[in-house]
């Protein structure tokens, strides 16, 4: 039997399936087709302080393999989180990854506070988000913000802590280590990539936001490069994501360097995608009689 | 209870501008509802499309729809005998009402009313089109409804105006238990208003690009006004079929 057990930053999870926050809602709408307790993890939607309407539509665009979103962390806020999806959640039978994003540090602080308390299993910290004018992306882009929201979530949060890094920027491997020195448990990566499509007929961004980050199948060898030059610069473990559609692709990310991993635009062609990605990994697993999910991270033979 | 379904193609037809397709799966036309949408596979698009139920009858579901880009086309490319793969029925469609309704169509958005005007006790229609090279279905609904009233916007079929003039006419000539709406936004708004006027509760059927169809992604916002408070509701999961009233218009 292969095992298909990892540890995440110390929190163990079934198999290394996990979904991608904002892909997956907060697990309802799935339960219809799975039950959730087959999945590795389930990362929830993007929380803020405050409830958030997010931007106006439309808030997607397809793009050669993959899409664009502008959706701008729509979000009932964390105290509706806490109340009333946290008790769902919790007996779901999986483990539960909370997906904050600040405006400040203390709304940082707050948030981890706040998601600690309601029992999640670890937090994403969101430094990342290409689709708010106020926070996201700032933070994310220079090594002195990023390990000061770090530091703020790891003040409060009393679950290890995943920072999310953003591909937007010159040198990952700066922002990597600078979280990891203030404290990250694990890195995760990638958030979508800044994009931007036109009508050309209308000479109208196809988005309302104008701009949007893109996901999907085109961003996998991005996500790729990026893992392997992280898990290079630092050694706390990597949650990989980007593109993931197949087994292979899941395997690809690990080799490159990721404990984990999570699939996201995927399901928007194939709810089932988490369960065919980690059946698929499996029979790779086997076919090359490789006993343990976790021998792949990292296993990359490079030149 | 939506899930993925594979249906083979075992009627084509064109007509007015648009195909017409039949798909056979009696899973899936056994948990259609009118005004209900399948997100189907075109070829390999990133994203899946959303086209409306026409008509379900035994084991096959009519879709009815125009190309306007490379999904729509790949879809049209289809021949009989092809397998589509479908996730649905999926939305929450047009509620069952008592008494008679008013259907009212536009271009595109006349394919969806059918199956609602079949499902109720009583129904008119106003069916509207671009021109006549554009109309369809008009026999289909005129087996189903009592009165069907056809509007062109240059005259060259029925009536030349408005798909929310003719409503209005119907609307005094008789008493309706509600209407029911799927076209362009300006149509539903006007419709919507014609209904207003009349004191009829009205449904309008909403667009708006879709990633997941089933309510989790959050892309496909329509702004509505729900208990007093405004904000984004989704298409494919609270619609596509919004009361009227909780639209807002001008958004
Ligand atoms: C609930 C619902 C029901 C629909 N029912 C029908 C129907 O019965 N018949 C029919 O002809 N059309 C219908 N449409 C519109 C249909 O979905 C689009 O025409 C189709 O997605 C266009 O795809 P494409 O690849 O041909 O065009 P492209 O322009 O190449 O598509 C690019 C992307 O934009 C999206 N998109 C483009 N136009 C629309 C649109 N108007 N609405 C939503 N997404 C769009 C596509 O899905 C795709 O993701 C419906 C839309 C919705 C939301
Ligand atoms: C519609 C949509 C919404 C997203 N929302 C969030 C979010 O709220 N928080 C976040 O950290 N990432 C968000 N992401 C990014 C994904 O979690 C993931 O990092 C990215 O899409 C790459 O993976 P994929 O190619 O498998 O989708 C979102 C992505 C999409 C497509
Ligand atoms: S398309 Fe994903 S929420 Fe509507």
């Amino acid at each position: 039997m292969t095992d298909l057990r990892v540890n995440l930053a110390g929190v163990m999870l079934k198999n290394p399936i996990v979904v991608a926050s904002g892909t997956f809602g907060f697990g309802h709408e799935f339960a219809d087709y799975y039950d959730l307790s087959e999945l590795g993890a389930i990362c929830a939607k993007g929380l803020t302080v405050a409830k958030k309407d997010g931007n106006p539509p439309p808030r997607i665009a397809e793009t050669p393999s993959g899409i664009l979103n502008s959706v701008g962390l729509q979000n009932p806020g964390v105290d509706y989180f806490c109340a009333h999806e946290m008790p769902y959640l919790k007996q779901s039978g999986t483990k539960i990854i909370a997906n904050i994003s600040g405006n400040t540090l203390d709304e940082f602080t707050e948030l981890a506070e706040k998601v600690s308390a309601a029992g999640v299993d670890l937090i994403e910290v969101n430094i990342s988000c290409p689709n708010v004018k106020c926070g996201g992306l700032a933070w994310g882009t220079q090594p002195e913000s990023a390990a000061a929201a770090t530091a703020a979530v790891k003040k409060a949060a009393t679950v290890p802590v995943i920072v999310k890094l953003s591909p937007n920027v010159t040198d990952i491997t700066a922002i990597a280590r600078a979280v990891e020195a203030a404290g990250a448990d694990a890195v995760s990566l990638i958030n979508t990539i800044l994009g931007m499509r036109i009508d050309v007929n209308t000479r109208r961004p196809v988005l309302r936001n104008n701009m949007g980050g893109l996901s999907g199948p085109a961003v996998l060898p991005v996500a790729v490069r990026m893992i392997y030059q992280v898990a290079c610069a630092v050694k706390i473990p990597i949650l990989g994501m980007g593109g993931v559609a197949s087994g292979a692709d899941a395997a690809e990310l690990m080799l490159a360097g990721a404990t984990a991993v999570a699939v996201g635009t995927a399901l928007f062609q194939n709810p089932y995608a988490p369960i065919h990605v980690r059946d698929e990994l499996q029979a790779y697993l086997e076919q090359h009689n490789i006993p343990a999910a976790s021998a792949l991270t990292g296993a990359v033979m490079p030149y | 209870m939506a899930d993925l379904f594979d249906c083979i193609i075992s009627t084509k037809q064109t007509f007015g501008g648009c195909t017409e397709l039949v798909l056979q799966n009696g899973a899936l036309a056994a948990c259609a509802a009118q005004g209900q949408f399948l997100h189907i596979q075109c070829g390999d698009q990133t994203l899946r499309r959303p086209i409306s139920i026409c008509d379900v009858a035994g084991d096959s579901l009519t879709v009815v729809f125009e190309v306007k880009g490379a999904g729509t086309e790949w879809l049209a490319a289809q021949q009989v005998g092809a397998v589509v793969n479908v996730l649905g029925p999926l939305g929450h469609g047009f509620p069952l009402v008592c008494g008679r309704i008013l259907v009212c169509g536009g271009g595109i958005g006349v394919p969806p009313m059918l199956l609602t005007a079949k499902g109720a006790e009583a129904a008119d229609a106003v069916l509207g089109f671009r021109t006549a090279s554009r109309e369809m279905l008009t026999d289909r609904f005129r087996a189903v409804c009592t009165d069907v009233v056809v509007m062109s916007d240059d005259g060259t079929c029925g009536k030349q105006g408005f798909v929310a003039d003719g409503a209005a006419e119907l609307l005094k000539k008789h008493t309706y238990a509600a209407v029911m709406a799927c076209g362009p936004k300006i149509m539903l708004k006007t419709v919507a208003q014609a209904a207003k006027k009349a004191g009829v509760p009205c449904y309008v059927s909403m667009e708006e690009r879709m990633g997941c169809g089933i309510g989790a992604c959050l892309v496909c916002a329509c702004k509505t006004t729900k208990n007093g408070e405004e904000g984004y509701r989704h298409v494919c999961k609270d619609g596509p079929v919004f009361a009227a009233e909780e639209v807002c218009w001008d958004d």
